[in-house]
């Protein structure tokens, strides 16, 4: 109760911690909304999961802050209740079905691209489609006529005819939405547009369904990648992924390692000895380096690097700092009088050296997690991270190894490294705090 | 104090030890020994565990044998040699293990894997690192070694840049705010000694959004600008325009951990009773630093820039890579990429040299101002 009164004093802790408590309901939240099945089928999938997201798209809000609003993704389906569908008998053996999927773009730029998706169901005879834009000036533009195959597509910027149709100053995506496509600067004409599908069917039981993707170059919250994923998964499941590995190997490295000490300092001599040479030597392993070839020649799981990180940094230099205080505690009187009446090594050491430096070792357990968490994204910026996990890392390296430095997708990079340094920062500044709570010598400096 | 003060000036200590005798010499040569001593079984168990690591404990020689075998046998059984061809299948099959017996003999997999492991160590340790599969060094070279010496220049100079600017800086700083405590710039280190968890590629992708992305004032990264100018000083001055963004990073990330720290043992050292006694005595404030502040906490100091400097050649590979900055890290990176095993146990074998050098180096100062080695109260103790 002291303690937690005493932690209140400190702003920085109070930041800290709440930062924490953030961070851990957002673990919360994404394990339940998001379960690790769907995060992994979601990460893993390609164009068959996120066909409808653009490539590459900043987070819609950053359109707040630019002049030139850029484009929306927009999506109309014919299968939606607002879409009218009109069915026309023809002849005998022809029915013509056709619909408009009528938008407003109001947007500055040209959208990245558009599509027209097929959803059809015929049993011998494909449907026929022609389709027909009509600009917000009324103007009526024939742009594709096609055999409609099930989950076949249109896509508006490969068509070649239309494209010379169209003058070939703008690719025809570009050149449906411009004010005068052979300008020299051509501008957006804002407005209704309208795509009009009109489908002759030959068979009595065919359904035609068609769904319009004018792809925009901001999306969600947090944008997309390159594979067109909503950023917000990597992001979100990052964020336990994270708190785990450095929760995990703070507490069994801290713990392990002031065993250790404590057993070292207790028996002395030829123990104590050993047990300095190991941490010595294990001092100046290469620890990256070896777990990078732990990671090329066995495995990327993140239990083996969580493993290996921890056997790695069990003999640590913190050894040293335990194995100081230990030698304090050794001396004191309720140790001798533990002696005196009988208590075996095993006891003293458990019940009696152990407790006494728990208050030590939390500021410092909770101030060596933003390290392991950093050296987690390490592995992956390196491309070295588990191979089934979203992760705040894997979304950097994807945005590295992609050139969205050089292309100006900043928010590609800063989106996981802000989410990073908000741990960092949230764990560092508690246990700092913790620290001078606990280590009074500090307090006055 | 002054009696047992010391300089880092080497030819004072010599002399000095000439007239005290000379067991500081000895004594310092002791303390060398006892650390190389111990770097070097450092450097053997960081190889070993490479070397175990790489071969998967054994299990790439089992890989080997069963590739010499397969390459044996099709050789054997699809030949259109007309002597083969009337061998009979057990004759045929004689033949095959004849050979792959003499092939194995031929590549040492005779031997088994322990005895192999210690040959190969020999070879790390020796720096026998043997010969690239895909990656070649600028001068066309497939050698290991060659490969990675190209590589060690950039690396130097730039863990040499940052190290010695942040040692320094930490140290005039740290002194500066111990002398005024508690004022706006002490509690601002202070305050900021939190970003030092993060680390230093950490704080690169930032400068190089700001500086390289926005501003367009600084290169994204590389040595030299494209084409590398003909003159030498412009050369200089290209690497060094391109050094300012990785240097910043590694500064950024670890000045304010490393001032606070310095600036805590200026403080409790300035505390002791002869710091008391000397102001007293009317000793200039200039000279208490120097002789009574300073001298004393050098050692612990040191210590501490040696932890730091561990950490910091760990982040290496990574720093390098995010700048592009063609050192051993960055070659590292490329060779775990393309699978490259033998750059990738040449490049560990090479950091674990150059951490147990810069350890070695280190330690070294540290025995010169530790009075407690020269004087050997305590013989060794870090």
């Amino acid at each position: 109760m002291k303690t937690i009164r005493e932690i209140t004093r400190y702003p920085a802790a109070i930041i800290g911690g709440i930062l924490i408590i953030l961070l851990i309901v957002i673990a919360i939240y994404s394990l339940i909304t998001i379960p690790y099945a769907e995060a992994v089928r979601l990460w893993r999938g390609g164009e068959d999961i996120w066909y409808d997201l653009p490539r590459t798209a900043a987070p819609a809000w950053t359109n707040l802050f630019r002049d030139k609003k850029l484009p929306e993704t927009i999506i109309l389906n014919s299968q939606d209740e607002s879409v009218e569908k009109t069915v026309e008998e023809v002849s005998g053996s022809r029915t013509k079905v056709s619909f408009s999927l009528t938008f407003d773009y109001t947007y500055d730029g040209f959208p990245d691209e558009v599509i027209l998706f097929f959803h059809t169901k015929y049993d011998e005879k494909k449907p026929h489609v022609n389709m027909t834009w009509i600009t917000p000036e009324g103007e009526e533009i024939r742009v594709g006529s096609m055999s409609a195959e099930n989950s076949s597509a249109y896509i508006f910027s490969q068509d070649e005819v239309l494209f010379r149709r169209l003058g070939r100053n703008l690719r025809p995506d570009e050149a449906l939405f411009a004010v005068d496509s052979a300008a020299e600067a051509p501008e957006v004409l804002k407005g209704t547009y309208t795509l009009q599908v009109d489908g002759s069917i030959f068979e009595p039981d065919t359904e035609l369904d068609a769904k319009l993707v004018v792809y925009g170059d901001v999306y969600g919250i947090a944008g997309t990648d390159h594979r067109r994923r909503d950023l917000t998964v990597a992001l979100l499941w990052g964020t336990p992924v994270a708190l785990m590995f450095g929760l995990l190997a703070a507490v069994l490295t801290s713990v392990t390692t002031m065993v250790i000490a404590a057993i070292g300092t207790w028996y002395g001599g030829w123990v104590d000895g050993l047990i300095q040479r190991i941490t010595e030597i294990n001092m100046i392993l290469p620890v990256l380096p070896i777990l990078i070839m732990i990671g090329t020649f066995y495995s990327r799981s993140i239990w083996v690097m969580l493993g290996a990180l921890i056997l790695l940094y069990i003999f640590g230099s913190a050894i040293k700092s335990y194995r100081a205080i230990f030698l304090q505690v050794k001396e004191s009187g309720y140790i001798e009088a533990a002696q005196a009446y009988g208590a075996n090594n095993v006891r003293i050491i458990a019940r009696y050296l152990i407790p006494r430096i728990i208050p030590t070792l939390i500021p410092g357990l909770i101030t060596l997690i933003p390290g392991f968490v950093f050296t987690e994204a390490a592995l992956n910026v390196l491309g070295l991270g588990d191979p089934t996990l979203p992760t705040w890392g894997k979304v950097i390296n994807d945005a590295y190894v992609n050139g969205a430095l050089h292309q100006g997708q900043y928010y590609w990079i800063l989106e996981p490294s802000i989410l990073l340094m908000v741990t960092g920062l949230a764990f560092s500044l508690f246990g700092f705090a913790l620290d001078r709570i606990f280590n009074p010598r500090l307090r006055g400096m | 104090m002054s009696d047992v003060s010391v300089t880092l000036d080497e030819e004072t200590t010599l002399e000095e030890a000439r007239g005290t005798g000379t067991s500081t010499v000895a004594r310092v040569a002791k303390y060398a020994a006892f650390r190389l001593v111990i770097l070097f079984f450092a450097v053997v168990v960081a190889i070993y565990l490479t070397v175990l690591i790489a071969n998967m404990g054994g299990y790439v020689d089992e890989i080997r044998r069963g590739e010499i075998r397969n390459a044996i046998s099709l050789q054997i059984y699809m030949s259109e040699d007309p002597e083969l061809k009337k061998l009979s299948s057990a004759e045929k099959k004689e033949l095959v293990d004849r050979r792959v017996t003499i092939e194995e003999k031929r590549r040492g997999l005779d031997q088994p894997f322990i005895i192999r492991s210690f040959a190969f160590l020999k070879n790390a340790l020796t720096l026998n690192l043997g010969f690239a599969e895909d990656m070649m060094s600028d001068s066309g070279s497939k050698q290991v070694r060659l490969i990675l010496l190209e590589r060690l220049p950039p690396t130097l100079i730039l863990w040499g840049a940052g190290n010695i600017l942040l040692f320094f800086f930490a140290l005039f700083t740290g002194l500066y705010l111990s002398r005024n405590y508690g004022s706006f710039l002490d509690k601002l280190i202070v305050a900021l000694v939190p970003t030092s968890s993060a680390p230093a590629w950490f704080y690169g992708l930032f400068l190089i959004i700001i500086f390289a992305g926005i501003l367009q004032v600084l290169p994204f990264g590389g040595l030299v600008d494209a084409p590398p100018p003909s003159n030498k000083l412009l050369y200089a001055l290209s690497v060094l325009k391109h050094l300012i963004l990785p240097t910043s990073a590694i500064f950024i990330s670890s000045i304010a951990i490393s001032t606070f720290n310095r600036r805590v043992f200026f403080l409790i050292y300035s505390q002791e009773d002869y710091v008391e006694m000397a102001k007293a005595k009317g000793v200039s404030d200039r000279t208490i630093e120097r002789r009574y502040i300073l001298r004393p906490t050098l050692p612990p100091i040191i210590t501490g820039f040696l932890l730091l400097v561990i950490a910091i050649w760990m982040g290496a590979t990574i720093l390098e890579t995010v700048f592009n900055w063609p050192g051993l890290g960055q070659a590292l990176f490329k060779a775990i990429g393309l699978f490259d095993t033998p750059v990738i146990v040449g490049s560990n074998v090479i950091y674990a040299y150059l951490l147990a050098a810069t350890v070695f180096f280190l330690d070294f100062i540290y025995a010169l101002v530790d009075p407690r080695v020269r004087i050997g109260e305590q013989g060794r103790k870090v």
